[in-house]
């Protein structure tokens, strides 16, 4: 065996030297230091997400080609890696927190063991090698939703998340053993070849089927996104965020891999209406629903829901113009969701208050945590100055690249629906700025980490958008990366 | 009797119909792992007639089959033990009372 191969692997071997780094630490200091070990560990992995920014961008395969890296494939992964980094940032101070302390080890480890499964998702050109990272992305992802031991909340919506999660797991394979069935291999490659000799066959049909609704279950597209809500508020917020932006995205990618990669050949044939339907539903259902929630991580997770809509545009347009799309807009609603969900977690973190209604006022008392989520607002929202604008301008005009009238009827619906959003994005807005209110939440100082991470979210909400070197650069990557 | 293919093929997706038809109406969460469970290896089962009766050369789906049982196993160490939790602060597994978040 050539060992040599390994050394393509430079993502997986970093985030693998920071776990192991963060286990030892975590096992074996004495108990004097264990209070550092939340930082040192965020200080470790902003290393290597920086040096991950340097490592060489070129097409190379492993294990005779189960796994594959190319430009666009480490882009994504370090995109992934910004967004854990804010994760792990603004999570350190509910893990230095009293009831959480003694487990603070075992949060980390997990976090990073599924950002391990996830690189392999993306890179994965072998179904084999593709389910066992999703399943090391969501396994140990249930474990964190049940992290709060005391609360009833968080064992709920673990065992909505793992028996869903299962389920969809099971009906994704039962897709993938009829590929198998018809393919005879399990490469992403010979699958393509198989598909294109067995168009039209009601086989084909039915496995594609069942993969597109395995996957969006992970992305939680509407008809499989009931999990979605309940999760999203029982779990611990730093969960929450995490799914809601790394997990999500990861997802997406892998779903943009295994769509074009293994079934491309049958795209008009086969899934390119399926997926058009699910975009469908997904936007306008994610929508209208999150118009009454009245929880603030319930009425992000609806959000996130429409949101998913959006980014499966990039995966339907089938084009490079479609996944550089795609990566930047994950990028965009890595910073603008954080940006959320990190004024909720401080303020959830100072006063235990999650309701939209708590939140009136609070440009009164607490202006700069007002000011942020203003802007996060608007960048989900996808008014011009701020970076949501342009990732939906990029992932718009890249499903319209093929110029055929579906698609701009897509597009349109599309529109339509932020449109729809704008109204409950700015309902927040009005309740910090204009709704009145006699006990509003009192002014208080947030932990340096946590507005270290906002800053960062900040101004990568203002920056990202203007700075159009790294849409370009993304564009690059995606077509010199070999995927169409 | 010659054993073909779809003698194996036919249970497998009743088993897989039952498990799902299981895990919509049990009330109990054990018995809702049961059925994911039965789920799991019927597509276990499907792996493996395929490479036994379609491509008898070579092991991927034999391979697939095993690391799929693997996986299994990991999900229902897990799902016991949030199971157990479960039943550590509400009393019960039954379905029916995990519904303090919903809509």
């Amino acid at each position: 065996m050539d060992y040599s191969q390994f050394l393509f692997m430079h993502h997986e071997i970093g985030v693998l030297i920071v776990f192991l780094l963060v286990f030892l630490f975590d096992t074996f200091l004495p108990a004097r230091y264990q209070s550092k070990l939340a930082v040192t560990s965020c200080v470790l992995f902003g290393i290597y997400t920086v040096l991950s920014f340097f490592t060489p961008l070129d097409n190379a395969e492993a294990f005779s080609g189960m796994f594959v890296t190319s430009p666009i494939v480490a882009s994504i992964k370090n995109i992934l890696n910004v967004g854990m980094f804010i994760v792990l940032l603004q999570s350190i101070q509910w893990n230095n927190s009293d009831h959480e302390v003694i487990r603070r080890g075992e949060f980390i480890e997990l976090m990073l063991v599924t950002l391990f499964g996830m690189y392999l998702m993306v890179s994965a050109r072998h179904f084999l090698l593709f389910v066992i990272g999703l399943e090391t992305a969501s396994l140990p992802l249930a474990a964190l939703v049940a992290f709060e031991k005391k609360q009833y909340e968080s064992h709920e919506a673990a065992v909505k998340y793992l028996f869903t999660a299962v389920f969809s797991s099971a009906i994704y394979m039962l897709g993938l053993s009829f590929v198998y069935g018809f393919a005879g291999s399990l490469y992403f490659n010979d699958i393509a070849v198989a598909c294109g000799l067995a168009e039209g066959s009601m086989l084909l049909y039915v496995a594609l089927a069942f993969v597109v609704a395995g996957i969006g279950f992970k992305i939680s597209l509407v008809p499989f996104h009931l999990w979605t809500a309940d999760v999203y508020q029982g779990a611990p917020t730093s969960v929450t965020s995490y799914l809601s932006v790394v997990s999500k995205g990861a997802a997406a990618f892998a779903a943009f891999i295994v769509l074009t990669q293994a079934f491309g050949t049958v795209y008009s044939a086969v899934w390119e209406w399926m997926l058009y339907a699910l975009i469908i539903l997904t936007i306008t259902i994610g929508n209208l629903f999150a118009i009454r929630q009245t929880n603030m991580k319930r009425f992000l997770a609806f959000s996130s829901i429409s949101q998913a809509g959006y980014i499966m545009l990039g995966v339907i347009a089938f084009n490079a113009t479609g996944i550089a799309a795609l990566s930047y807009y994950v990028l965009i609603y890595v910073v603008s969701n954080l940006t959320a969900f990190g004024v909720i977690q401080a303020i959830e973190n100072a006063t235990d208050k999650v309701d939209m209604t708590d939140y009136n006022g609070l440009y009164k008392t607490n202006p700069k945590l007002a000011f942020a989520m203003m802007l996060a607002m608007f960048s989900l929202g996808g008014i011009p100055p701020f970076a949501g604008f342009f990732s939906k301008f990029f992932i718009f005009s890249s499903a319209l690249a093929e110029g055929s009238v579906a698609m701009y009827v897509l597009v349109l619906i599309a529109l339509i629906n932020t449109i729809v959003s704008l109204y409950y994005y700015l309902l927040v807005v009005k309740a910090m700025f204009i709704n009145p209110n006699d006990n509003p939440i009192p002014t208080f100082r947030s932990h340096w980490t946590e507005r270290a991470g906002l800053v960062i979210c900040v101004a990568g909400v203002l920056l990202i958008g203007l700075v159009s070197c790294i849409y370009t650069f993304l564009n690059q990557a995606a077509s010199v990366s070999q995927l169409f | 009797m010659d054993l073909t293919l779809l003698y194996y093929l036919v249970p497998s997706i009743i088993m897989f119909a039952c498990g799902v038809y299981g895990f919509i109406t049990r009330k109990n969460l054990i018995a809702i792992l049961i059925s994911l469970e039965l789920m799991l290896n019927s597509i276990d089962i499907n792996f493996v007639v395929f490479n036994r009766f379609l491509f008898p050369g070579q092991m991927e789906g034999m391979f697939f089959a095993l690391f799929a049982i693997a996986i299994a196993a990991a999900e229902t160490a897990l799902a016991i033990a949030i199971v157990i939790n479960i039943f550590r602060v509400a009393k019960s597994v039954d379905v029916q009372n995990l519904t303090k978040m919903k809509f």
